[in-house]
């Protein structure tokens, strides 16, 4: 994993975070790690019984630093390259074997 | 770059990568039994992905306590030895002695490894065994459910030491790291903490260089990990990490104990 | 024609010089009377011919490393005297419940406690009924020469690889302490496949384990239940004991490792006055040879165990005879060695033949 924690710049890059919700435990670790205040505890609870982490989408960077404190590895990481427009036209290309995931 | 298999989001007509995700092949994706926070848990995965990384999953053996790691097999997606309470250190010599190729690793507590298993902790590490020791001290005793560790700060309340830890009664908390670091078979000896994502990183780091200092056949590579234990401590994960802050690392300061020297590191793929 | 290895050994000695041409890959040990040769001899003798000898800093650490080897699959051993050996109990354990083949060699001397450096046969209990916590066996092999505590090193590592099971070669002082001509014979060692061996998961196989902790209650429970389907699998096939005069007796003495030597003295002494007197030296005492002494049982008047203890190996031959004869003990301690007419002569008083 890269050092890639440029917080608060003008967001070149964006990010996506995912949760496991099922799997979180609950713990409000990665809410502390999150600088941008991005993630919060939801009002339900999950199948183990837990409230669980919620991202704030918008806000997320994909740092990293909430997934890497997770003890229990819940939560996925994706980021937007600076270099977007190349890649998309990389996706068209190689779409048949592509593992893509739409998130919604 | 973006192959036939990367994971991706695409919304609202951009790419968004997989940049971080767990290790799916050196866990095995087994729930843990951990606590809510635990840094055990924390320190399962820095060492999943550490192993995943470096390719070296078929090459490495693991030896878990008996502490709440006990069930360390579980997780980890390699060929693991459960040993007994404190005699990890012993069971990795063995294993390391008869295996001098292979990469060999303990994961202990400070229950186990600076209490009842000190004498294996010592002399493995005094006849530099090609071993790395990973030590975790949450200055209590988990598993048994919150009595006082070798580690266990001054003044802090255990079951054991219902009012605070007396040093007068007890003894000083051990500063394990300290007190190994000038035997000649400790290679390198370092301290961090899972609590935050930059200790998360360095961690992560020196677990790297402790697997791969092992290729030099130059003695033990022993990290301590700052661990809490949100439950025997009787608080939250965050508050516990506060802890960890306040309380823990003024005594257990982290960074470098000892460092192996350029001429040490020659050689070093 | 085969040259014949004939060497005048210690049994001790003898022992170590086995492990190395039994392919041990590694013996860990620690100092104590009156074994410590073995260690002398593996650290001198196993560099540049096999194996790698590691002096332990106590036999906690040793039979840990023992576990440690033996899980990656390799042919391991250690050695000690009682004290030593009641320090390893825990790891005994853990090994019996793990199934990890190894071998383990009590040279027992006089306790409790620190007791003495002399011989004894005091830790027949703790090497037979488990000694450690928990419901286990070894297989316990017991020889009465230097020959045997070198052969017994070959037997020890097949049955314990053919078993998954820690053998316990139960000497004492004397015969490893005394010399003796012994012959080595050139021997194969065959190469056995342990898959089930932490030696680094390859992608062909799920990882491989090797614990002592079975959580749930009815996973624990099939563990014991398959641990003792093995121990009786072992006592279908392993029994070994010796019989001497035993056609026509009329008594019988048992005894096994240095008490069975005198005894056999013994036995040619009560001939000699016409006493119909007979010896059964049980060679393996886990399994026992309870079937055989019960036969026996049948057509004598009277049993007399002589061990170097307080009578322990009397339960086991009371349980053999189920109340058909009357069995007897007689047992020197402290390191005292009883002489053959000692013997007899309490013979003669216990069986009442005057
Ligand atoms: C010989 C023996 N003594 C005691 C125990 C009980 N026991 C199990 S875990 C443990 C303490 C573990 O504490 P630590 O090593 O600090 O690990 P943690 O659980 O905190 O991770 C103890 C005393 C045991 N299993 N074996």
């Amino acid at each position: 994993m890269s050092d890639n924690t440029t917080a608060k710049k003008p967001r070149k890059v964006k990010g996506k975070t995912v949760v496991d919700i099922q799997k979180c435990k609950g713990c409000e670790i990665c809410i502390t790690a999150c600088s941008e205040n991005g993630i919060k505890l939801s009002k339900e609870i999950n199948n183990l019984g837990y409230r669980y982490a919620v991202i704030v989408d918008d806000l997320c960077t994909g740092c990293t630093n909430c997934a890497l404190v997770c003890p229990d590895g819940v939560i996925k990481v994706y980021r937007t390259s600076a270099k977007k427009k190349e890649l998309v036209a990389e996706i068209k290309n190689v779409q048949s074997d592509m593992k893509i995931k739409i998130d919604k | 770059m973006l192959t036939g298999e990367k994971d991706c989001i695409i919304e609202d007509g951009e790419v968004y990568e997989l940049v971080y995700e767990k290790p799916l092949t050196t866990l095995t994706g087994t729930r843990m039994h951990y606590c809510p926070g635990c840094g055990h848990s924390t320190a399962h995965k820095v060492l999943a992905e550490v192993i995943e990384e470096l390719g070296i999953q078929e090459q490495t053996i693991g030896v878990a306590p008996v502490g709440c790691s006990v069930f360390a097999y579980d997780y980890l997606n390699i060929d693991m030895q459960e040993a007994a309470h404190g005699r990890a250190t012993a069971v990795a010599t063995g294993i390391k002695r008869v295996l001098p190729d292979k990469y060999v690793f303990t994961y202990q507590g400070d229950g186990d490894l600076a209490a009842i298993g000190t004498a294996e902790t010592i002399h493995s590490i005094n006849r530099g065994e090609n071993i790395m020791i990973i030590f975790i001290n949450n200055a209590v005793y988990g598993m048994t459910s919150g009595q006082m560790a070798p580690t266990t700060l001054v003044g802090m309340k255990s079951t054991t030491s219902p009012y605070g830890r007396d040093a007068d009664f007890a003894g000083m908390p051990i500063k394990v790291s300290e007190l190994i670091a000038p035997l000649k078979g400790a290679f390198y000896v370092t301290r961090h903490s899972v609590h935050t994502p930059g200790n998360v990183r360095k961690l992560k780091k020196a677990i790297t260089n402790g697997f791969k200092y092992q290729q030099l056949k130059k003695g033990v590579t022993f990290i301590e990990v700052i661990s809490n234990c949100p439950s025997n401590w009787k608080m939250t994960p965050v508050k516990s990490n506060e802890f960890i802050e306040k309380e823990m690392l003024p005594y257990y300061p982290l960074g470098d104990i000892k460092l192996p020297s350029k001429e040490d590191l020659a050689g070093l793929k | 024609m085969e040259e014949l290895d004939i060497r005048l050994m210690k049994g001790n000695e003898a022992m170590a010089e086995a492990a190395i041409q039994a392919k041990c890959d590694a013996y860990f040990g620690y100092p104590i009377t009156p074994q410590s040769e073995v260690l002398e001899y593996l650290s001198r003798e196993m560099p540049g011919r096999y194996g790698i000898p590691l002096q332990a800093e106590s036999e906690v650490a040793s039979i840990n490393m023992v576990y440690g080897a033996a899980g990656a699959g390799k042919r391991v051993m250690t050695s000690s005297s009682s004290p030593g050996f009641s320090l390893m109990m825990e790891g005994i354990s853990y090994i019996a419940s793990a199934q990890l083949p190894c071998l383990l060699v009590n040279v027992n001397r006089g306790g409790p406690g620190l007791g003495t450096i002399q011989p004894s046969q005091g830790d027949y209990f703790q090497a037979t009924k488990g000694g450690g916590h928990g419901d286990y066996h070894l297989i316990v092999l017991a020889p009465n020469s230097v020959q045997e505590m070198a052969d017994f090193v070959f037997l020890g590592f097949e049955l314990a690889d053919k078993y998954r099971n820690p053998v316990c070669m139960l000497s004492d002082g004397a015969i490893g302490q005394m010399m003796e001509r012994v012959v080595f014979k050139k021997r194969e060692v065959p190469a056995i496949k342990k898959d089930w061996a932490t030696t680094g998961k390859t992608k062909d196989r799920e990882r491989n384990i090797i614990t002592s902790l079975f959580i749930q209650p009815e996973k624990m429970e099939q563990v014991n239940l398959s641990l003792n389907k093995k121990y009786e699998e072992i006592s279908k096939n392993e029994v070994r004991y010796e019989e001497i005069f035993t056609d026509d007796a009329e008594y019988l003495i048992v005894a096994y490792g240095l008490s069975s030597r005198i005894s056999h003295k013994t036995v040619i002494l009560a001939r000699e006055k016409g006493i119909k007197l007979g010896l059964l030296r049980p060679i393996t005492l886990y399994p026992y040879p309870y079937k055989r002494l019960n036969e026996l049982a049948n057509k004598l008047k009277g049993i007399l165990t002589l061990e170097l203890n307080a009578g322990q190996m009397i339960e086991d031959v009371k349980l053999s005879v189920e109340g058909k004869v009357p069995v007897w003990h007689y047992g020197r301690m402290g390191g005292i060695i009883p002489s053959p007419e000692e013997v007899l002569e309490n013979f003669e008083k216990l069986a009442k033949i005057k």
